[in-house]
């Protein structure tokens, strides 16, 4: 009658998590369906805490502890995080999520009763979090350091192909070692773990700092199938189903950042943007042309229609805000001002849109990356602002780029460009962008901000 | 051979109810427009932390001696729920940003 109850209870929740998830994917919904999931998964832990259970001693005092601790640091970080610094955090959340998974297969492990078959169910799943988790909870916080660039690019292990591939084996090995023994070998479990933690270290070290995104995506869904693991293991149907659910939308996210890049998954796993400088540059004429703020404040005051294309820059230097007022000050002049948003602009799809939505940036000043290419012919001066791989041409025009294929914004069609840049520094990808030395092109070199605050005066006084 | 078929005889509930999940999630986020992925990632990733139950079952079920279980269980409780309280309170910090700009 009880199990009914909590059976029941638990699978409200499912519901609850679903119309959550289908909430998120509407921009009308999405708040609702944010906390719509919240609130089942409280009503989850509620029931967890509180259904009926066999043996144990329930130790509630440790669980209330944790908890309390484990919510007031999240909420504390989540409002502490710059909005900048939200993709890192997100990786980070993730890991630790993958942690949880793992320490539930460890202590199973540890806690197995001596007369369990290994050849079971019950060692699979174990397995299977356990690894799952440690992989998806290394890899995460190596995502992480990338991000907030503690960890460089250049830090790689020797031969990573062949390292990731042996320790990969090697996991599966020893796993299926362990299910054919009589009984448990708990040496070899503390083995696989540490091997797992340094697959997930040793899988996201080679992958490029751009490719980040991607990877936290992946890791994402990677915890979502770890959690579903751990839920086998207590053949509780709220985890297993809340688990897979993101390892789904993980799945299909990572797929849609790729696509954007017009590149494979598996292109972005083994490839790995190389540093390697592309051959398009050469035979242009190697020379930039500074812009001088006056005369930019003059041309900006009298076209008639500017481009935005704002990058990451923009968001480091926190200068959405101004970039809003001098949108303002155009708008006034009777300037026609719209946003180029590159799918992946920023450091995950859709970034860009949140950091300009926190400047009040309108929605329909927006836009994507196809309509922003028909209007680019007939734009007078494009801005952009701290951006850079999604605006190089070699990614059209040079077969040798590692970013060749990937589509770009089209910002030479227009009459003018202008590019917001603090130095001559390659992006993120690291390599070199022909379009600063194009006919057209005027460097403006400085702090994005800085810079936007002087234009913007500069287009009042003018 | 016979494990493989008994393992599948033994566990086809919980196999159906994975493949059968694995096909909604795809279906209910399928098609997102792109300026929600991000907010979206980070409340899929809050949902992920539904690991914690376990990890309150597996306290639930331990002997009140067993410091080893309490332990390690109570430090997977304590991640889990930053991963909770924290991603569920940034994906809204995203979202009413997103809110603020509809009026």
């Amino acid at each position: 009658m009880e199990n009914t109850i909590t059976e029941v209870l638990y699978l409200i929740s499912i519901v609850i998590f679903i119309i959550g998830l289908k909430g998120l994917s509407h921009p009308e919904s999405a708040r609702k369906g944010n906390l719509t999931a919240g609130a089942g998964m409280g009503l989850a832990i509620l029931v967890a805490l509180f259904a009926p259970i066999a043996g144990g001693d329930n130790n509630y005092q440790w669980i209330v502890g944790a908890m309390m601790v484990g919510s007031i640091i999240g909420l504390i970080a989540a409002k502490r995080v710059a909005l900048t610094s939200m993709p890192e955090m997100v990786s980070l959340f993730n890991g630790l999520g993958g942690a949880t998974a793992m320490i539930i297969g460890f202590v199973e492990f540890y806690n197995l009763s001596a007369g369990q078959e290994m050849m079971s169910a019950t060692v699979l799943t174990n397995l299977f979090a356990l690894v799952v988790g440690a992989v998806s909870f290394s890899g995460s916080l190596i995502a992480w350091g990338k991000l907030n660039g503690s960890l460089r690019d250049s830090l790689k292990l020797p031969l990573p192909h062949v390292i990731n591939i042996l320790t990969l084996v090697a996991i599966i090995g020893f796993s299926a070692y362990i299910m054919m023994q009589p009984t448990l070998p708990f040496n070899l479990v503390i083995l696989l773990t540490a091997l797992s933690l340094f697959y997930g270290i040793a899988f996201v070290t080679p992958i490029g700092g751009g490719d980040m995104p991607v990877v936290i995506s992946l890791l994402n869904s990677f915890t979502g199938i770890g959690a579903a693991g751990a839920g086998l293991i207590y053949a509780n149907h709220v985890m297993i189903i809340g688990g897979i659910l993101v390892g789904a939308s993980g799945t299909i996210l990572t797929v849609l950042m790729c696509k954007a890049m017009n590149r494979s998954l598996l292109n972005v796993i083994i490839g790995g943007l190389g540093s390697k400088g592309s051959g398009a540059g050469s035979d242009r004429e190697q020379v930039i042309k500074e812009a001088n703020s006056g005369d930019l404040a003059i041309q900006l005051k009298y076209a008639s229609k500017v481009s935005i294309v704002p990058g990451y820059g923009l968001a480091v230097a926190q200068a959405q805000h101004v970039c809003h007022e001098l949108e303002h000050t155009l708008e006034a002049e009777g300037v026609e001002v719209k946003y180029a948003i590159h799918p992946v602009a920023g450091r995950m799809p859709g970034h860009m849109n949140v950091l300009l939505a926190e400047a009040d940036v309108s929605y329909d000043k927006l836009q994507e990356l196809e309509q922003a290419n028909e209007d680019f012919n007939s734009t007078d001066v494009v801005l952009v602002i701290g951006a850079n791989d999604v605006v190089n041409p070699a990614a059209k025009e040079d077969s040798s780029s590692p970013i060749y294929g990937m589509p770009i914004l089209d910002v030479e069609q227009a009459k003018k460009v202008v590019v917001l840049k603090r130095s001559m520094r390659s992006g993120y990808a690291g390599i070199e962008n022909p379009l600063f030395f194009g006919e057209n092109t005027n460097m403006l070199f400085g702090d994005a901000k800085e810079s936007l605050n002087k234009l913007k005066e500069e287009v009042k006084n003018a | 051979m016979d494990i493989i078929i008994q393992f599948l005889s033994d566990n086809l509930p919980m196999i159906t109810i994975l493949i059968l999940a694995s096909f909604l999630g795809m279906e209910v986020i399928g098609k997102v427009p792109t300026v929600l992925h991000t907010p979206l990632m980070s409340g899929a990733n809050a949902i992920s932390g539904v690991v914690v139950i376990g990890a309150i079952i597996l306290i639930r079920r331990a002997e009140a001696n067993d410091y080893l279980t309490l332990s390690l269980g109570a430090v997977g409780i304590a991640l889990a729920m930053i991963n909770v309280a924290g991603g569920f309170a940034v994906t809204d910090r995203m979202l009413d940003m997103f809110k603020k700009k509809k009026k």
